[in-house]
């Protein structure tokens, strides 16, 4: 199994997470612009995403849903804000309703996306930014309620994580 | 004031006091030693971790004694792993469908 990255950065309501993909970096590119691929893949299990619309251009936008196993459905909004095919992406992602109509109180999400070639495929980089700390809580808390299954991590792998941050001995 | 955890070590000084006490408990003092910071400053960060209980206090003679609360901390970092997983469920859906691109090419 490749190994995925994941980095947080509380202090700067950052996360940061990189991953190697096999494939060259046309082909995953088009994984994360293709609105028919991205409804393959986009939604984590038990979750389908289901686009209803997508403009991919630089002030366009991709709409589209997260259907749970009852039905329900979740409304995304991705605005694209920089597209340079096929290095890099910038998007804001906002909750709205299905007309797209964004709610303004959730939280809006930064995100940067970029693709580079490696020796197995492709190597793909994000960068996650939030508005604010509680931003960052309260996605990760709509993550808990959609019910993503909570593995456990042991405080070593925490403090692995956590270290270098410079104290003086 | 509500004392949040997160907030509480989105604290340079506080992560790395953190780290301090958990390789052993130690004394005000002790942990003060290790900052370029006034005592007063440090006391400071100790109450805060104190208050969201990531540190316990417990009395060993006339010293106080600083243990860190590692149940408190895995809290914290339980609270990112839903995100994380659902990451990598995504991701490995992703290595299937390149996977099957390419065997249909």
């Amino acid at each position: 199994m490749i190994k995925t990255i994941f980095e947080k950065d509380l202090t700067n309501k950052k996360m940061f997470i990189s991953r190697e993909f096999v494939g060259t970096v046309e082909e995953v590119w088009q994984a994360w612009t293709d609105s028919e691929i991205l409804d393959q893949w986009w939604a984590p299990k038990p979750w389908k995403a289901i686009t209803k619309k997508m403009d991919f251009r630089e002030g366009g936008t991709w709409l589209y849903c997260m259907q749970g196993p009852e039905g329900e459905r979740h409304w995304a909004k991705a605005n694209y804000k920089k597209i340079k095919a096929p290095e890099s992406l910038e998007v804001i992602d906002a909750f709205c309703d299905e007309n797209g109509n964004e709610n303004p109180d959730l939280p809006n999400m930064h995100w940067r996306t970029s693709f580079k070639p490696s020796t197995n495929g492709t190597i793909v980089e994000i960068s996650i930014t939030f508005a604010s700390q509680e931003a960052l809580e309260q996605i990760v808390e709509m993550g808990f309620q959609e019910g993503f299954t909570a593995a456990h991590e042991n405080l070593d792998q925490y403090l692995e994580v956590n270290r270098g941050i410079g104290y003086k001995v | 004031m509500r004392r949040d955890v997160f907030q509480a070590i989105a604290d340079p000084t506080r992560r790395a006091i953190l780290t301090l006490i958990a390789l052993h408990a130690m004394t005000p003092n002790a942990v003060a030693e290790h900052f370029d910071s006034s005592r007063q400053a440090v006391s400071k960060h100790i109450k805060i971790l104190m208050e969201c209980e990531l540190l316990k206090q417990e009395q060993s003679g006339r010293e106080i004694y600083y243990h860190f609360n590692p149940k408190k901390m895995k809290e914290v970092s339980d609270w990112l792993k839903p995100f994380q997983q659902m990451w990598e469920d995504r991701f490995s859906q992703l290595d299937r469908v390149l996977k099957n691109r390419k065997t249909k090419k």
